[in-house]
């Protein structure tokens, strides 16, 4: 029961290019389409499905293979896209009621890229309402559920793009990571995401959330195909002023004389020892292959979360002030301007939003900013400087991703501050700007996916990804197909 | 009454529009009175996802704009997020630049109302990008908002209260608009909004007392910020003397400035600073200012429009009057300055340019780059005039010419024979002929009867075919009637 859409991204690509090759991208995407109808009424991982649009593109592009044309390193393959990504003529909801209605003029600048290697946009994937959230279940559209256990959350905010991805209806998923949305979620679904270091990527198209924390990272079943995306979308960007170019990727380091820190304070955080487990095992693996144990010390990450929850508060406090019902999406009238705001915000924005919008607010405002929004950037500088110090000693920082597996839908939804805590683990290398990336690092005895999350310093993204392959190689421990996979072709 | 037992202070805050091609952190273009929202895009509506990218010209018109304001440019700047909602504010925030502004400590100088020199300090002017426009529609409870002013480049310029009257409150914007539009940074124009001022005033009293801080909004012209002033200071001193409201127990407050009946109306109470959230600005990266750009703009940067008009006065020794009117554009002044040289003197140039030429461009509606002929042509006719070739009716007649076919001075003055009769042979045989001719008119001037004299002259000017050397004629006449001369 192989699908082609169950080959590494490389080889799908090659085999749609080739015109003598019997693969299409027509056929890619109607075996896409048909387990998204097989599997999506219980996964709910899409808001959005391009069915047509898929399929025009598809055969748009195996036209072009066929008159003798060069397509990309990415040709047919299925994108599922995280619905705060603007895709031209598409929706675009961030999960929110706010935006009612509203379909952006143009392409973000990572959809339009991958589109132009190739890439064949599916549809929009679920979130939590503007990517706030660990869980998906903060959508306005309703959870998206684990693929390994539908009673499950797959973690958030780009749980649609991971479940999708982990669910086998996608190989490829853009998701966006501002405090750990898409690693945690593909430590939770078992596959490989990756946050790149801050400017990488450009932001112009991915509604801002917390814009000097935001980068848009790929999700894949192996660390191979997330580069190949990477490597589609990387790259300064004229429209994204933060968007820098980073030297040549470093060669793929060996495993030996691989200096790999073990950060004492991030050392069983969140205490579930099989995740615990699975994190030594796969460093286990690493220093049998030659890798060095570096033990370090980051005493500013125990202030992640803090610093992480005002810094991005404040940010979208100012950032989702546009959603106002004056020029586009949702409105409640009011005779009068100011109850047409309250009542808008009010209707169009849910809880999560509103407590961050409130808490960024109130984080910025005059005799509290120096409290604490400019004590938290401070922080944020250090933090930095922390971290590169730390990188001076190590190549890579092995960790845990999220503290635990995927927890039930509703577990913690009414309890905001242990959902903040699934973040423990990865706001740091948002706050540092650096790059990380989780990797499969194989199941509990219960069957749900754990993630080992693999940092270095900024712009060493390759170096991530190569030691992610290091990874898989050294432990076999790699993507499998849940359960609900295998019902399908 | 014995003078009035308080200062008037003004500090004053100008938005300036740059003069930029496009927008400032968009491509759309950056003009006035189009279609509303026509020049609009994804960046400048605050459409999601949409990132600001800087317009390097707005930075450039920036420092040329605080140089020309002598003011010190930070080596690095940075942009700050100033929130508040508002229908013309797609955003809801305005990127703007809080605690590291462009320009700090610069000064200009113009006329105290003493008639000393008054130094007026810049205390910072900072780059932000514009609002749109709202517009209330009469009769309705809506307003339509037109969005394509929205991000166009503003260069906030904010004074110290230097300014103690209406009337130095009118010269510091009518020298801040020559300033800018010498730099060549902004058309300052105030009916189009390119150049937008919101005076600051209170009252000191001698005894120490000072009436709370009025912010005015709405005023669009000089004499609209004057009126504005003047009413302000007699309010603020009638609520002082009846009410006793000193900034000690009355906050400080915005009034709105009406045009038609020249009042002032409350608008808000301040109680405490407004609370805009300020914070960096995450989507622009802090900008370091090239020291070499700075330098450029320096180097680039034209004479000051006072510094210029003073030095008419003193190096070239025209009247006050004249140099005001030569200065006030610098077209017309570097078009005069070309028209300078050794042999004429700078009053003849002045009154030919702001005599005959001015008439024939005012008459046109033309400015002053519709001259169809090259300042040094002007020049050449004021040689001819200072020379004693030509006298003025004759100059004006060479004028016509130059004007309608370009020919030169000097070469219209041989082909028609214009030039006037110095020769004191002539000269005199005209004189005795008038004399003879209007021998009562002779016997008034001889009494010392000017006006009568002037029918002799005539006589005399008219003999010589209009050509004679009124100076000549007169001193010949003066010598054969017996007179001083
Ligand atoms: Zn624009």
């Amino acid at each position: 029961m192989t699908s082609p859409l169950d080959l590494p991204v490389a080889e799908m690509a090659a085999r749609v290019a080739d015109r003598h090759d019997s693969l299409k991208a027509a056929d890619l995407v109607d075996a896409a389409l048909a387990r998204v109808r097989a599997l999506d009424g219980r996964v709910r991982a899409f808001l959005h499905v391009a069915e047509e649009g898929a399929r025009r593109a598809a055969e748009a592009l195996d036209a072009r293979v066929a008159r003798g044309e060069a397509v990309g390193p990415l040709a047919g393959v299925p994108l599922a896209v995280k619905d705060n990504l603007a895709v031209a003529g598409m929706p675009l909801t961030c999960a929110s009621k706010i935006l009612g209605g509203y379909v952006p003029p143009r392409d973000a600048t990572v959809v339009a890229r991958a589109v132009a290697a190739g890439a064949i946009v599916l549809g929009k994937t679920n979130l939590d309402e503007f990517a706030m959230g660990s869980s998906t279940e903060n959508s306005a559209f309703g959870p998206t559920r684990n693929p390994f256990d539908l009673e499950r959350v797959p973690g958030g905010s780009s749980g649609g793009s991971a479940a999708a991805v982990a669910a086998g209806m996608a190989p490829l998923a853009l998701g966006s990571d501002t405090g750990g949305s898409v690693r945690q979620p593909a430590a939770l679904c078992g596959i490989v995401g990756h946050k790149p270091t801050y400017g990488r990527v450009s932001r112009s198209g991915l509604v801002a959330f917390a814009s000097s924390l935001d980068q848009v990272g790929p999700f894949a079943r192996t660390t191979q195909d997330a580069a190949a995306l990477l490597r589609a979308i990387e790259g300064p960007d004229p429209l994204d002023a933060t968007s820098r170019a980073f030297p040549a990727a470093r060669p793929a380091a060996g495993l030996s004389g691989l200096r790999v820190g073990v950060v004492e304070e991030l050392e069983g955080a969140g205490g579930d020892p099989e995740v615990a487990a699975a994190v030594g095992r796969v460093r286990a693996a690493l220093l049998a292959r030659g890798a060095t144990a570096v033990p370090l010390s980051l005493p500013l990450s125990k202030a992640g979360i803090p610093v992480y929850y005002l810094v991005a508060p404040a940010e979208c406090s100012s950032n989702l002030a546009r959603f106002d019902g004056m020029r586009y999406g949702a409105r409640v009238d009011a005779p009068e301007v100011e109850p047409l705001y309250a009542r808008t915000r009010d209707a169009g924005f849910g809880a999560e939003v509103k407590r961050r919008v409130l808490l960024g607010t109130f984080a910025l405002s005059a005799g509290y900013a120096d409290a604490y929004y400019k004590r938290a950037m401070a922080v944020k500088t250090r933090l930095r400087v922390e971290l590169a110090a730390a990188f001076s000693r190590c190549d890579v920082i092995l960790s845990a991703t999220s503290p635990f597996p995927a927890f039930r839908v509703g577990e913690k939804a009414g309890d905001p501050l242990s959902m903040y805590l699934c973040d423990v683990l990865t706001v740091t290398a948002n706050l540092a700007g650096v790059p990380a990336a989780s990797v499969p690092a194989g199941l509990t005895a219960g069957g749900l996916p754990v993630g080992a999350q693999l940092w270095a310093a900024e712009g060493h993204d390759d170096l991530v990804l190569s030691v992610g392959a290091a990874v898989r190689e050294a432990t076999g421990l790699g993507y499998v197909a849940p359960a609900i996979a295998k019902e399908v072709a | 009454m014995s003078a009035p037992a308080y200062r008037v202070i003004v500090g004053m805050e100008v938005h300036l529009q740059l003069r930029t091609r496009t927008k400032c952190f968009c491509g759309c273009l950056a003009v006035y009175g189009a279609e509303p929202n026509v020049h609009v895009c994804d960046v400048c509506l605050g459409l999601p996802g949409a990132l600001p990218v800087l317009n390097a010209e707005a930075l450039r018109l920036g420092v040329r704009t605080g140089l020309a304001l002598g003011c010190t440019v930070a080596r690095r700047t940075k942009w700050d997020r100033k929130n508040y909602f508002y229908p013309d504010l797609p955003k809801g925030y305005q990127i703007s630049q809080y605690d590291r502004p462009l320009c700090t400590d610069g000064a200009i100088e113009i006329d105290g109302d003493d008639g000393a020199t008054r130094r007026v300090r810049i205390r910072r002017a900072h780059l932000e990008e514009d609002t749109g426009k709202s517009f209330h529609v009469a009769g309705t409870k809506h307003s339509r908002i037109d969005l394509n002013r929205c991000g166009t480049p503003l260069l906030e310029i904010v004074s110290e209260p230097d300014l103690a009257s209406a009337e130095e409150a009118g010269r510091y914007l009518e020298e801040l608009r020559r300033i800018v539009a010498y730099a060549g940074t902004s058309d300052g124009n105030m009916q189009e909004g390119n150049l937008r001022c919101e005076p600051n005033v209170n009252l000191v009293y001698e005894n120490g007392d000072r009436t709370p801080i009025v912010e005015v909004k709405n005023v669009n012209s000089v004499a609209g910020v004057e009126r504005a002033i003047r009413f302000e200071v007699e309010r603020q001193d009638r609520e002082y003397r009846e009410h006793g409201r000193t900034s000690k127990n009355t906050p400080r407050s915005t009034r709105g400035f009406d045009d038609t009946t020249g009042t002032t109306v409350h608008q808000r109470t301040k109680e405490s600073a407004d609370d805009y959230r300020y914070f960096p600005e995450p989507d622009l990266p802090a900008v370091d200012v090239d020291p070499a750009l700075v330098e450029a703009e320096r180097a680039s940067l034209p004479e000051r429009p006072r510094t210029r008009r003073l030095r008419y006065v003193q190096a070239l020794q025209l009247s006050a009057y004249d140099a005001g009117v030569l200065t006030a554009d610098r077209r017309v002044a570097d078009w005069f300055e070309a028209a300078l040289g050794p042999d004429r003197t700078a009053k003849t140039v002045a009154n030919l340019l702001t005599g005959e030429v001015f008439a024939r461009l005012n008459a046109a509606g033309k400015a002053i780059d519709a001259v169809p002929f090259p300042p040094a042509r002007l020049g050449e006719l004021a040689a001819l005039v200072d020379g004693r070739v030509v006298n003025a009716p004759t100059a004006k007649q060479v004028l016509k010419l130059l004007w309608e076919t370009g020919e030169a001075p000097a070469a219209a003055v041989a082909r028609l024979g214009l030039a006037q009769v110095s020769d004191p042979e002539a000269v005199r045989a005209a004189c005795e002929a008038a004399i003879a001719a209007e021998p009562a008119a002779a016997a008034a001037l001889k009494a010392g009867n000017e006006k009568a004299g002037g029918r002799v002259v005539g006589h005399a000017m008219k003999a010589l075919k209009g050509k004679g050397d009124p100076t000549l004629v007169q001193r010949t006449l003066r010598q054969l009637l017996g007179l001083p001369s």
